[in-house]
């Protein structure tokens, strides 16, 4: 379940940074990078598994949907600190000057 | 059990060669490393997030299922001397194989990026700024 809902949250990261692009002020493509890289990784694993022991392609239920959230989640946090760290409207900066 | 591992080696390597590359374009005055518009440092970008990131959302993945914990050896099946072996053959099989297919997919995007610029002579130096 969890490949499913990164490759859902990879293409609409890549959906919405075309749009804007080439303009990338909010890292979209940073977002999006990282939400490709676990989609590759995790249908190469299940792609293995599913050859190598058989069984379901994909797991579904409630734990493995909790799991999907938690890593959309965790790729957002991650997006958001390096998207505050950088600060590309520099409200920070303004924040913290006053 | 622990496969996410060998794509972080390989980002940790991708990443110094990135910081190497970029401070070699720097003394050069940041000229583009060929015609194609796109600097090495700005690929290597690309290589490096689509690597990070997968090994920090597997993480999180290891860490729900109970492989990866917060205390030394920190791979659980480091506690089992009997759970080693087939740890390694997991790395060397399922790991080895996300490495070369990220690594593939990148070369693929990298070689769709340069052909998309070399037929378009005026775009440049102005190409996907998604990356960096």
């Amino acid at each position: 379940m969890w490949l499913i809902m990164t490759s859902l949250a990879a293409v609409i990261t890549t959906a919405i940074w075309y749009v804007r692009a080439p303009e990338d002020k909010y890292k979209l493509g940073l977002l999006s990078l990282i939400f490709w890289g676990a989609t590759l990784m995790w249908f190469v694993d299940h792609v293995m598994a599913y050859l190598t022991e058989g069984g379901e392609f994909f797991e579904i239920n409630p734990d493995a949907t909790l799991l999907g959230l938690s890593v959309i989640i965790l790729a957002l946090l991650v997006w958001e600190i390096v998207l505050l760290v950088s600060d590309p409207k520099g409200v920070l900066k303004r924040v913290l000057k006053r | 059990m622990a496969c996410f591992l060998v794509p972080m080696g390989e980002a940790i390597v991708t990443t110094v060669v990135q910081k190497v590359v970029e401070n070699r374009e720097k003394k050069v005055g940041g000229k583009r490393t060929d015609n194609a518009g796109l600097k090495w440092s700005q690929r290597l970008s690309w290589l490096n997030k689509l690597l990070w990131g997968g090994t920090i959302l597997l993480a999180l993945e290891h860490v729900w299922h109970g492989e990866v914990v917060p205390w030394p050896p920190f791979l659980t099946a480091m506690e089992n001397p009997a759970d080693v072996a087939p740890m390694l053959h997991e790395m060397a099989t399922f790991g080895v194989a996300m490495a070369i297919t990220v690594t593939f997919v990148w070369a693929i995007i990298v070689m769709v990026a340069e052909l998309k610029a070399k037929a378009m002579p005026e775009a440049k130096g102005n190409l996907i700024s998604g990356g960096e």
